[in-house]
């Protein structure tokens, strides 16, 4: 079999390294691939193609993953989302990373990946409550065990890292899964959350979804790697690279990291070779550094269409489905529309919430200042007829001006996840799921 | 280097060498050893980590016996790498854990900036609220020892500028203990800056009773007593208010004790938290002295002392006498340790300041009413000359 999917450079590892330890921990020659992009399985003893079960529910995340990025495309077209940084082209990679992880494990995403998020359970529209402006993460992390987005690269791999000591120190039965992308292996906390994570032999799966361009820079001026799981090896982990547009290889290679993890195998590393098919975001001018004929050759590598096809020959697909997929995607679709067309008009007293436990003398001067400033902007002004000071947190279900972390006289030791954790926020996206 | 002028508050002064019992004495860095394995034994989510910290003890030996008694799950090494240190520290806190990772020294913290401004600062923010990260950074801080250039920084202005972060420094060493277990208990990241000078001077304290009010509090679910957000008298005076946090407290007690033998009385003020910053103290004792200066080891421009300035001015304007001064490093990189003497505010600098006060003016009587008749610059704007001369 001949993949080309991106970089795949050939590695030459010396003969003498043949069964050794150097050689354990080195990915495969070229990305795993088990379904081709003709759509036929391709048989890898390594790695078995996962159940059908599971890639009939991972299909039809993909389905929804490609209509939510293009629903969100279009709200920013509308002026409903300030930006959105597509993932379409590498909904594989975003459906896998939440199918891989049981209830008890954490995903810990970057800006790009509101379709994972999403697939871990989340609405929709708290996910991209980042991305609209009113607040700058819209979910309850403990809830969902999903970490808020984030916006500088590799900062959140240490994180990620210190959830999972933090899970070993406890015991507790926690995989932890942190994404990031191929720029973000060129930051200084990319090297010391692997070097952190093997030294301290954490349970952390980290996963890059190589798209090829950290904005505008290719690879090939990010990094003269062999290839990105290669740096694994330098860290004394296992590194392995899979073809990133095919949803059962992610599924397999992810799986087994996350299960090696989960046994107290150590963290390990997964390259995803992917593209991004549309520009950073819509602030990006994605012509001037790349050209057309290499975006349309990534067309016919797509995700979507390749599990598609996948299934229909398989038999696990067939036309009612597909309809009632497509019908669902619409409806959730439907639905961010309708929650994003109606205006948010966040308190602006809630600017003074949530900086300290207790605000500070000089905060609560400041919410004075504010609250006058309030008073006088009158009812057709932009602050809203209530000036309370209180953060009218717009989730439903929460108690308004609720504070439940700030409980300094508690007592409570740090705060378990269980004691931070909110079950009467109301549930997960039921379309989604 | 500034006279270590430790036993000058008034309650240790009155103590005259007789201590009571329970007492005894201790040095600032067997304090901060004290309220670390205090508050590990208290509560079984404190770990402690860092560079060194483990075996060794850390360079200062404040983390010594740690690794030794709670284990190391609880006290250990860390690969040399600051960010992985802070950022490793964000997500076990995320995961109901209380980090208090050592930095080393002021300037290698640097490293670790973006993890503190980014995410230890903004964490509970970003989240409204639903992760909290209860952890202390400990940074030995500050000048005066004679190290090399990075072992000296005075980095206070750049954690305190960043919301979200509270940020103290103890000067004694009764609230090196008390005000580090009050740290550890917060539910607010703490940048807990540790005057590197003031880790080998000793004082007589009542250790036991320090201990007991704080184990008390952590029992019954009570803040823990320690000064967070509160300054204390250091010594009190009527003439001038001399406001100082940290390595610059021991400095300012010396000045003020030169200047009684002047014939001068003047107030020391100790921040002890610098965010959030206690105003009402500082407010009371000004208004009541009508002149003030600020004192502070770090460049003068931009800094926490330029903040407490403006802040002064702007409260209580109208019981000022002078304009408030401000005695701190120069705006150079810290210098190397045969400068350093140079370049620290020692006594004589704080002493010259408060000449320039404008002394043939009488203080505003009226304080606390902040009456404009009691405040027109007009009525003092007689600057004296030759003042510094005269007390020299």
């Amino acid at each position: 079999m001949t993949i080309s999917t991106g970089r795949t450079r050939q590695v030459d590892v010396p003969a003498e390294s043949g069964s050794g330890p150097v050689h354990a921990l080195l990915p495969s020659d070229v990305p795993v691939q088990l379904i081709d992009l003709d759509g036929k399985e391709h048989h890898d003893p390594r790695y078995p193609l996962p159940g059908s079960g599971m890639l009939q529910d991972a299909y039809a995340r993909l389905v929804a993953g490609r209509r939510i990025n293009d629903q969100a495309n279009a709200l920013v077209r509308q002026g409903r989302l300030a930006v959105y940084p597509s993932s379409h082209g590498q909904e594989a990679c975003q459906v896998a990373a939440a199918a891989v992880l049981q209830a008890q494990d954490w995903l810990f995403p970057t800006y790009r990946d509101s379709v994972a998020v999403m697939s871990r359970g989340v609405d929709p529209l708290q996910v991209l409550t980042l991305l609209r402006g009113d607040w700058h993460s819209g979910y309850d992390p403990y809830e969902y065990r999903v970490a808020p987005q984030a916006t500088p690269l590799a900062t959140q791999l240490l994180h990620a890292v210190g959830v999972a000591h933090a899970a070993k120190l406890k015991g507790e039965d926690t995989v932890v899964l942190a994404l990031c992308g191929d720029g973000a292996t060129s930051e200084g906390d990319f090297h010391e959350a692997l070097n952190f994570a093997a030294v301290f032999h954490v349970p952390v799966v980290f996963f890059i979804q190589n798209n090829e361009y950290a904005i505008s820079v290719p690879l090939k001026n990010q990094s003269v790697a062999p290839s990105l799981a290669h740096k694994a090896v330098g860290y004394g982990m296992p590194g392995e690279r899979v073809d990133g547009n095919d949803v059962a290889a992610l599924l397999s290679v992810l799986g087994a990291a996350v299960e090696r993890a989960r046994e107290g195998g150590g963290p390990s590393l997964v390259e995803a070779h992917t593209y991004r098919m549309q520009a950073h975001t819509n602030a990006d001018d994605a012509t001037r550094y790349r050209s057309a004929e290499e975006v349309q050759g990534w067309v016919s590598r797509d995700p979507v269409v390749r599990a598609r096809t996948y299934l229909r020959a398989a038999g696990l697909l067939d036309d009612e489905r597909e309809e009632a997929l497509a019908a669902e995607a619409e409806a959730l679709a439907a639905a961010m529309r309708e929650g994003l067309n109606t205006d948010v008009d966040p308190d602006p007293m809630a600017l003074f919430k949530h900086v300290y436990t207790r605000a500070t003398p000089q905060l609560d001067e400041q919410a004075e200042l504010l609250r006058g400033e309030i008073g006088r902007s009158g009812p057709s002004g932009d602050a809203p007829e209530n000036g309370e000071p209180e953060c009218s947190d717009s989730e439903p279900g929460r108690e308004p001006g609720g504070d439940p972390g700030g409980d300094p006289e508690s007592g409570e030791p740090g705060g378990s996840p269980a004691a931070n954790s909110h079950p009467e926020t109301p549930g997960t996206s039921s379309a989604q799921r | 280097m500034a006279a270590n002028a430790t036993d000058t508050r008034p309650e240790a002064r009155d103590l005259d060498g007789e201590a009571p019992s329970g007492s005894e004495s201790l040095t600032f860095a067997k304090a901060l050893n004290a309220a670390l394995a205090d508050e590990m034994a208290a509560d079984a989510s404190v770990v402690v980590f860092g560079e060194d910290v483990g075996p060794l003890g850390g360079v200062f030996r404040i983390t010594d016996g740690l690794t030794a008694r709670f284990g190391t799950g609880r006290c250990f090494d860390t690969p040399l790498a600051e960010s992985g240190i802070m950022g490793m520290a964000v997500g076990m806190a995320m995961n109901g854990l209380r980090p208090v990772v050592e930095m080393q020294f002021d300037a290698f913290a640097y490293p670790a900036f973006e993890q503190v401004v980014s995410h230890v600062a903004k964490m509970s923010n970003r989240t409204r609220g639903k992760v909290k990260l209860p952890m202390v950074i400990r940074i030995p801080y500050a000048g005066g020892i004679g190290g090399v250039e990075h072992h000296c920084d005075s980095s206070e202005a750049y954690y305190a500028h960043t919301p979200g972060l509270t940020v103290v420094a103890p000067a004694t060493v009764a609230d090196a203990y008390s005000l580090l277990r009050a740290a550890i208990r917060l539910n607010d990241p703490v940048v807990f800056l540790e005057p590197k000078k003031l880790y080998w001077s000793k004082e007589t304290v009542d250790l036991a009773a320090l201990r007991q009010a704080a184990d008390e509090a952590v029992r019954t679910g009570r803040e823990v007593p320690g000064g967070i957000g509160t300054a204390a008298v250091a010594r009190t005076g009527t003439d001038a208010t001399l406001v100082a946090y940290g390595p610059s407290v021991s400095t300012a007690l010396a000045a003020a004790a030169a200047a009684e033998a002047e014939g001068r009385s003047l107030e020391v003020i100790d921040l002890r938290s610098i965010v959030p910053y206690d105003d009402a103290t500082v407010d009371e004792s000004v208004r009541r002295t009508g002149r003030a200066v600020v004192i502070a080891e770090a460049p003068g421009f931009a800094s926490v002392a330029a903040e407490i300035v403006a802040r002064i001015q702007e409260r209580c304007f109208h019981s000022l006498a002078a304009p408030v001064l401000r005695v701190t490093g120069f705006d150079v990189p810290y210098p190397a340790p045969k400068l350093e003497h140079w370049y620290l505010p020692g006594v004589d600098r704080i002493l010259d300041a408060v000449d320039e006060l404008q002394w043939d003016e009488p203080a505003a009587e009226n304080e606390g009413t902040g009456s404009m008749e009691a405040g027109s610059l007009e009525t003092r704007s007689s600057p004296r000359s030759g003042s510094s001369e005269a007390r020299r």
